[in-house]
């Protein structure tokens, strides 16, 4: 799997593309954290458009950074899920923690304005 | 229509891929939906990786893969020479995990997905898991 990253509004965007299973997590972890701890960032967006396949060892690392984020009073957002990939997260109950957007820009003024509280 | 096919692979998590390409190519000679295809993908996925992450905790071993297809009915058994279960009623419990950094949806994946499957375990001498999916629109002719 490939991970892509920028910042905007104060929040990590990473844009994944491949299959997210147990092979690619470690790589997954790496990025991310680094990134984050290096900026200071408590927010993250997955851009999951370019992912077409998902199992629970992606989902644990998802929700691994969820919960990290949220105790630290920060929020990750999910952008663009493939109908497959969706009924994954839908299966794991994971829908009803993590919004899921369709528009990077939308999402970004979610963050911006605080519109969607991160404790649930 | 009938069909067989296997696989052996080191218990490396680069093989997972490669499991569940292995498996839907195979079952792509049934009438599944691409949907269902994705659904073998997972399930797969899942039991290839408890193999990994379960059966073989400390060093590498060998996952087997035997593919079936018989009366429009898809037989995948996965089978390791790992550690075993001792307790096989509770790993089959929902969100079961003795991993605190999984999430144990593996085989509530696999029950969702497939049409039936079968965890077999014998501590010291390794798991096998046998699953079955027929594609939806043979289900009213195959038993």
């Amino acid at each position: 799997m490939d991970i892509s990253t920028k910042i905007a509004e104060k929040t990590l965007v990473a844009s994944l593309k491949g299959e997210f299973d147990m092979d690619s997590v470690p790589a997954f972890k790496e990025k991310i954290i680094t990134q984050m701890e290096k900026h200071g960032l408590i927010n993250l967006i997955l851009d999951l458009k370019k992912v077409n396949f998902i199992d629970s060892s992606g989902l644990g690392a998802i929700l691994g950074r969820y919960r990290f984020l949220k105790n630290k009073g920060g929020r990750v957002f999910l952008l663009n899920l493939k109908p497959q990939v969706e009924k994954i997260f839908q299966l794991a109950g994971m829908l009803k923690l993590i919004p899921v957007f369709s528009d990077l820009t939308e999402a970004l003024e979610e963050i911006k304005e605080g519109g969607i509280s991160s404790a649930q | 229509m009938r069909n067989k096919a296997h696989l052996s692979i080191l218990s490396r998590s680069s093989n997972v891929g490669l499991a569940r390409i292995t498996a839907a190519t195979f079952a792509a000679e049934l009438d599944f939906t691409l949907s269902e295809l994705e659904e073998i993908k997972v399930a797969v996925s899942e039991a290839v990786t408890n193999c990994i992450i379960h059966a073989y905790p400390l060093e590498e071993g060998i996952i087997e893969m035997d593919l079936e297809i018989e009366d429009n009915k898809l037989i995948i058994v996965v089978k390791d020479q790992g550690v075993g279960i001792e307790d096989v009623q509770t790993v089959l419990q929902p969100s079961y995990s003795s991993k605190e950094d999984h999430m144990g949806l593996g085989l509530a994946f696999i029950d969702s997905f497939m049409d039936d499957f079968q965890l077999e375990s014998q501590v010291n001498q390794g798991t096998t898991l046998t699953m079955i999916k027929i594609p939806e629109k043979h289900k009213k002719t195959v038993g």
